[in-house]
């Protein structure tokens, strides 16, 4: 049962990776990115890390390929224009690519681990916990370090972003709730007499 | 003491005078480190390691900040962007740059990198109505990006052969024996910190960013940066690498040799003072590296002192370079120099040593700097490598003392501006402590030695 729905979401994975890649609309392409991930949660599930799971569905499908959709409405990307250098690079990058390919292919063909590898990897998950509450028992202990240096890269770049986008423009008009209603008919108000057949 | 550090940095972002707080913290910084003189600890569970190797650079790199901090102010203010999150982003990058030289297994070493290198992008594009600016951010951010995605892909290759991101355990696990993938993950990581150092041939952003960015960030990228990134690849290699020493040797002495010269031919047709700048750290990065490749105690003083000296010299040539004001517009070409020692002949004085220094004329200190990283290089019997770098300072010492002549004989230019206190004083000190360096070297040697030896 369990390898039937490993075939199944590997299967569907990989197809809607492929068509991420060739659909010609972007639209299309993020959809099917949501769909990669959602089989990619599904097959988290199968190997007993539902916490991944989790993650994946709420960070990646909820929060990051939304924002990718967004993104990919709201710019307007000139496909013609991009694809103008396609063909003179072609040969490079497929040469790159072989060679890249080929190294790559030699290391996963001579792949060895260290003998102790298997001792120093550490148990990961205690028995009768969830591994929800084994990953946050080891993130806020062991790894705390870790935990507190990203909290600080994630500042940074919400430092950066604001530094880099927020423009204080000096003629703008806001509104002033406490000058509005501070308004009264006398200090606003001026009656004049206007004296018949001139302006004012 | 990282937490105590953090905390003070974390509640330290208030409004208005932060630039003196900035300073005050990062000198404190420096202060604890200096004082500290507790036996090599290691804590939170072998990340985090603190011994007289990390204090050394630590201290480097606190200086470099400190320095670069003191020379922006004016010339933020003179260009409209004294805005506080200059120095918080400083700082940020400067906690990055000690968790990367203290960091002792992966994990800490590629978050130490991100917290730099981030906090370095943002300021990169600083002033961003510049469109130089803006585009020099954007360029080192793709490409940083693109490190950062080479040095992850290592790394898991490294943890997948040892089972631990710890060095020690990388260490024990390639003891005897470096499979092929073993090697490509070194190749891997070495690529994306010689990245972060500009060493060629991964240097291709460098004279662009460098140009680009604004001069004081310029100066922070030149000096306390760089101290980082070489820290971290010396403990690199030798906590976690010394059973495959030959391997890595050989990336080492190419990068090396390519380094030395890139910088030295690159440079000579340049105009522009920051970009010449760029390719001479280049060069500089080329000579640290001879140090390391080395691979013995000799080798990391050499690379220690090297680095004390060329942080001073950087630091007061950017310093120069801020100095070059002309009726309140900056400018930052060669030309601009020209008659500097009838203008203002105490500033052509300074920067003329400087040039000197840098080119490694004796007796001045950038002098010894290279001798003790080329003797580190002769005694582990490098001698082609050796040979070539001399050759290259030769051919370096042709752009320097181009900017020593344009200074003392040609017609002059229209004279510079009078420079702020702090960056008169920077350059002023730095002068002074090359001509120092020769007279009474006791306490740097010493420092750097103590230094060599706690890495072995």
């Amino acid at each position: 049962m369990q390898a039937v729905f490993f075939y199944l979401f590997a299967t569907i994975m990989i197809a809607s990776a492929g068509v991420v890649i060739f659909a010609r609309n972007p639209v299309h392409s993020v959809l099917f990115l949501i769909l990669a991930f959602c089989n990619g949660a599904g097959l988290f599930l199968l190997a007993g890390a539902e916490f991944l799971a989790m993650i994946l569905i709420v960070v990646y499908v909820g929060a990051v390929a939304v924002l990718f959709l967004f993104v990919v409405m709201m710019l307007d990307v000139d496909f013609a224009a991009l694809k103008q250098g396609f063909i003179k690079y072609l040969p490079i990058g497929v040469a790159v690519g072989v060679v890249v390919l080929a190294e790559l292919g030699l290391v996963a063909i001579g792949w060895s681990s260290a003998p102790s590898a298997s001792e120093a990897v550490a148990n990961p998950i205690i028995p009768q916990m969830s591994n929800t509450a084994a990953l946050g028992q080891i993130l806020y202990t062991k790894y705390v370090i870790f935990f507190q240096a990203s909290a600080l890269v994630l500042l940074t770049a919400m430092i950066g972003a604001i530094v880099l986008t927020l423009h204080h423009k000096p003629n703008i008009k806001r509104q002033k709730i406490e000058e509005q209603n501070a308004r009264t008919r006398e200090n606003v108000i001026e009656i004049k007499k206007v004296p018949f057949r001139t302006g004012v | 003491m990282v937490l105590i550090l953090i905390g003070a940095w974390r509640g330290e972002r208030g409004f208005g005078l932060v630039d003196e707080m900035a300073v005050g913290i990062l000198g404190l910084a420096l202060v604890t480190i200096a004082l500290s003189s507790t036996p090599d600890t290691s804590v939170f569970d072998g990340a985090y390691i603190d011994d007289g190797f990390s204090r050394f650079m630590k201290a480097l790199t606190l200086i470099g900040a400190i320095a670069s901090i003191l020379m922006s102010v004016d010339w933020l203010q003179r260009n409209g962007l004294e805005k506080f999150e200059y120095p918080v982003l400083i700082i940020l990058s400067t906690l990055g740059m000690l968790l990367l030289i203290s960091a002792d297994n992966l994990i800490a070493l590629y978050l130490g990198l991100e917290l730099m290198s981030l906090a370095l992008y943002v300021m990169a594009a600083f002033a961003r109505d510049d469109g130089q600016s803006s585009e020099a951010g954007l360029k080192y951010f793709v490409l940083g990006a693109l490190s950062s995605g080479m040095m992850l892909y290592g790394a898991s290759l490294l943890y997948g052969f040892a089972g631990t991101v710890s060095f020690s355990g990388i260490a024990a696990a390639v003891s005897t024996s470096a499979p092929i993938g073993v090697i490509f993950g070194l190749v891997f990581v070495l690529a994306a910190l010689a990245f972060k150092m500009s060493a060629a041939p991964f240097h291709m952003w460098t004279p662009d960013v460098y140009q680009g960015a604004p001069t004081p960030v310029t100066a922070f990228f030149a000096s306390a940066a760089k101290m980082a990134a070489v820290a971290i690849t010396l403990r690199l290699v030798f906590t976690a690498f010394p059973g495959v020493k030959d391997q890595w040797r050989q990336i080492v002495v190419f990068i090396s040799i390519a380094s030395m010269l890139l910088g030295s031919f690159a440079a000579i047709g340049q105009e522009n003072i920051k970009r010449l700048m760029a390719y001479s750290s280049i060069g500089h990065m080329g000579f640290a590296l001879i140090g390391l490749a080395a691979a013995d105690e000799a080798g990391v003083r050499g690379v220690a002192i090297y680095l004390t000296i060329y942080l001073i010299m950087t630091l007061g040539t950017f310093a120069a370079i801020l100095a070059m004001r002309v009726q309140g517009k900056y400018v930052e070409n060669v030309a601009d120099l020209a008659g500097l020692s009838r203008t203002n002949g105490w500033m052509a004085f300074f920067l003329a040593m400087l040039m000197f220094s840098l080119a490694g004329i004796p007796p001045l200190a950038g002098f010894f700097a290279k001798y003790y990283v080329l003797l580190a290089a002769v005694d582990a019997g490098l001698f082609g490598l050796a040979v070539i770098g001399v050759l290259a300072s030769a051919v370096a010492a042709y752009y320097y003392l181009r900017v020593v002549k344009v200074m003392y004989f040609d017609e002059p230019a229209p004279a510079f501006d009078r420079a702020p206190m702090a960056v008169r004083a920077v350059l002023a000190v730095s002068t002074l402590a090359l001509l120092g360096f020769w007279v009474y070297p006791t306490p740097v040697m010493d420092a750097a030695a103590a230094a060599a030896k706690s890495l072995f």
